[in-house]
C-alpha cells in the first residue's frame, strides 16, 4: 500500500516484528525520527528508549529497544535492535537490578572496553525505567 | 562354538547400548529442534547487518583510511582463526570435518609464510588440535550454550576479546570456521573472514534487487561514526551466528550418528540372537545324541 511503511524489528535471537504501518517513531542517537511512507533512504544508529508505532494518528505499540540501528528506504524501515521488549512486559525489578549490576560493573571494570560497556548497560537500563515512567504517566 | 552365556551377556551389553543411543537420539532431536530456529531465526538479523553494512562499505570503498576493522591494518602476515567445534562428542563426523579444514587452512597458510593463531570455541576443537598446533593455539572458550540455548552475551565475549586483540595489533586477518546448519543430514563447513571486513563477497544473483540499496542514502550520523558503531557490532553478530549455526549442526549430525549407532546395534543383536540360537539348537542336539548313542550301548 502506498501509504504504509513496512516496518520490521529483529534482535538477533529472532524476527520481533513485521507488518505494515502508518508511522513509526525511532528513538536516533541524534533525535527521534519519525518514519512515515516516503521517507528519504537513510541510515542512523539508534539509542535506548521506545519505538512507537502509530496505526490512524495513535500509537497502536510502543516496543523498548536497547540500542542498535535503523534503515530507512521510502517504504520500508528496518531496526535491528540487540534487544527489543513490549513495554507492557517491561519489569521494574529487572531493570533495577540491571541498573545495579551495570553500576558494580563499572566500579570494578579494569579495561576500556569493560568500561564502555557497563556505561551502555547503565544507559539502557536507565532508558528501560524511563520507558516504564512514561507508560505509567499515560 | 562360542559359548552360550558368553553370548548372552554380548546380547545383553549391546541391547543397553543400543537404549542409550536411542536415547541420546530422542535428545539430540529435541535439541535440535530448537537450536535450528534459534539458527533460523537469527539468520534474519544477520543478513539484514550484512546488507547494510555493504551498502555502506560500499560508499567507503575507494576511499583511504577507513577504520581498521574495515579497511584492515595494510598487512595480511598475522592471522587468527576462530574454530567453533562442540564440547562433547560422539557427534559423527562433525568436529573432525571442521579439524581437519583447519588443518588444511594451517598448512596452507604456515606455507605462505603467515603466523597462525588459533582460538578455539568448543573442547574438542582444542583437544584434536593440540596434537600438532600446541604452540598456535591461544585459548579455548568452552561451555558455549547452557539450557536456555547460546545467549547473545556469550557471543560478545569472544567478540570483546578478538576486538581488545586486533587493537593490540596481535593479529591482522581474522576469519572464522564453522559448520553452516542445512539440514539434520548435512552440514557445511563454511569459512568466512571476519576482519578486515569484506565487501567484494557479495553474491551474485543479489546485485539486481539491490538496486535499491544503491540508493544514496542519508546518514546519521555521519558515516564513520555509523561504521565505528557497526563494525563491533557486526563481529559479534556474525560470531554469534556462528554459534548458533555450529550448535543446530551439531545437534544435527549427533541425531544422525546415533540414529546410526541404533540401527547397527540392532543388526548386531538380530545377528548374535541368530548365532545364540543356533548354538542352543546345536547343543541340544548333540547331548540328544550322546543319550541315544548311550541308550543303543546299553
Amino acid at each position: 500500500m502506498a501509504d504504509m511503511v513496512e516496518f520490521e524489528l529483529v534482535s538477533p535471537e529472532r524476527l520481533v516484528m513485521s507488518q505494515s504501518v502508518g508511522m513509526v517513531v525511532v528513538p536516533c542517537s541524534e533525535g527521534d525520527i519519525g518514519v512515515l511512507p516516503g521517507h528519504t533512504p537513510l541510515i542512523g544508529t539508534v539509542r535506548a528508549g521506545v519505538v512507537d508505532i502509530h496505526e490512524d494518528g495513535k500509537v497502536s505499540e510502543s516496543i523498548f529497544v536497547s540500542g542498535g540501528f535503523v534503515e530507512v528506504t521510502p517504504n520500508r524501515c528496518t531496526l535491528l535492535a540487540e534487544e527489543a521488549i513490549a513495554v507492557d512486559d517491561l519489569e521494574q525489578d529487572v531493570a533495577q537490578a540491571r541498573l545495579e549490576a551495570a553500576q558494580a560493573a563499572l566500579d570494578k571494570a579494569q579495561s576500556d572496553i569493560d568500561k564502555v560497556n557497563a556505561e551502555a548497560e547503565i544507559k539502557t537500563a536507565e532508558a528501560m525505567l524511563a520507558a516504564m515512567g512514561i507508560t505509567a504517566a499515560h | 562354538m562360542p559359548n552360550l552365556k558368553d553370548l548372552k551377556t554380548r546380547i545383553e551389553s549391546v541391547k543397553s547400548t543400543r537404549k542409550i543411543t536411542s536415547a541420546m537420539k530422542m535428545v539430540a532431536a529435541a535439541k535440535l529442534r530448537r537450536a535450528q530456529e534459534a539458527a533460523e531465526s537469527a539468520r534474519a538479523y544477520s543478513e539484514r547487518m550484512d546488507t547494510v553494512l555493504r551498502s555502506l562499505a560500499g560508499s567507503f570503498a575507494g576511499m583511504e583510511g577507513g577504520p581498521e576493522l574495515l579497511a584492515g591494518t595494510g598487512e595480511e602476515k598475522n592471522h587468527l582463526l576462530v574454530v567453533f567445534t562442540s564440547d562433547r562428542g560422539l557427534c559423527g563426523g562433525f568436529n573432525g570435518t571442521i579439524v581437519r579444514e583447519t588443518r588444511r587452512l594451517v598448512r596452507e597458510m604456515k606455507g605462505q609464510g603467515k603466523t597462525i593463531k588459533l582460538l578455539c570455541v568448543g573442547r574438542k576443537g582444542s583437544d584434536l588440535l593440540k596434537s600438532e598446533f600446541r604452540n598456535d593455539i591461544i585459548d579455548s572458550v568452552i561451555g558455549i550454550g547452557g539450557k536456555k540455548g547460546i545467549a547473545y552475551h556469550e557471543a560478545t565475549a569472544v567478540s570483546d576479546r578478538i576486538t581488545q586483540m586486533f587493537e593490540a595489533g596481535e593479529f591482522d586477518v581474522c576469519s572464522i570456521v564453522f559448520n553452516k546448519f542445512q539440514s539434520a543430514m548435512t552440514q557445511i563447513v563454511t569459512t568466512s573472514q571476519l576482519i578486515p571486513f569484506c565487501a567484494n563477497e557479495a553474491q551474485e544473483g543479489e546485485d539486481a534487487d539491490n538496486g535499491e540499496l544503491k540508493a544514496a542514502y542519508e546518514f546519521e550520523p555521519e558515516e564513520g561514526e555509523i561504521l565505528d558503531v557497526l563494525l563491533p557490532k557486526n563481529l559479534v553478530v556474525q560470531i554469534f551466528q556462528a554459534m548458533l549455526e555450529s550448535s543446530a549442526s551439531e545437534h544435527g549430525a549427533r541425531m544422525t550418528a546415533m540414529d546410526n549407532a541404533t540401527r547397527n546395534a540392532g543388526d548386531m543383536i538380530d545377528g548374535l540372537t541368530l548365532t545364540y540360537n543356533r548354538s542352543r539348537q546345536a547343543a541340544i542336539t548333540s547331548e540328544l545324541n550322546e543319550i541315544i548313542s548311550g541308550a543303543e550301548a546299553v
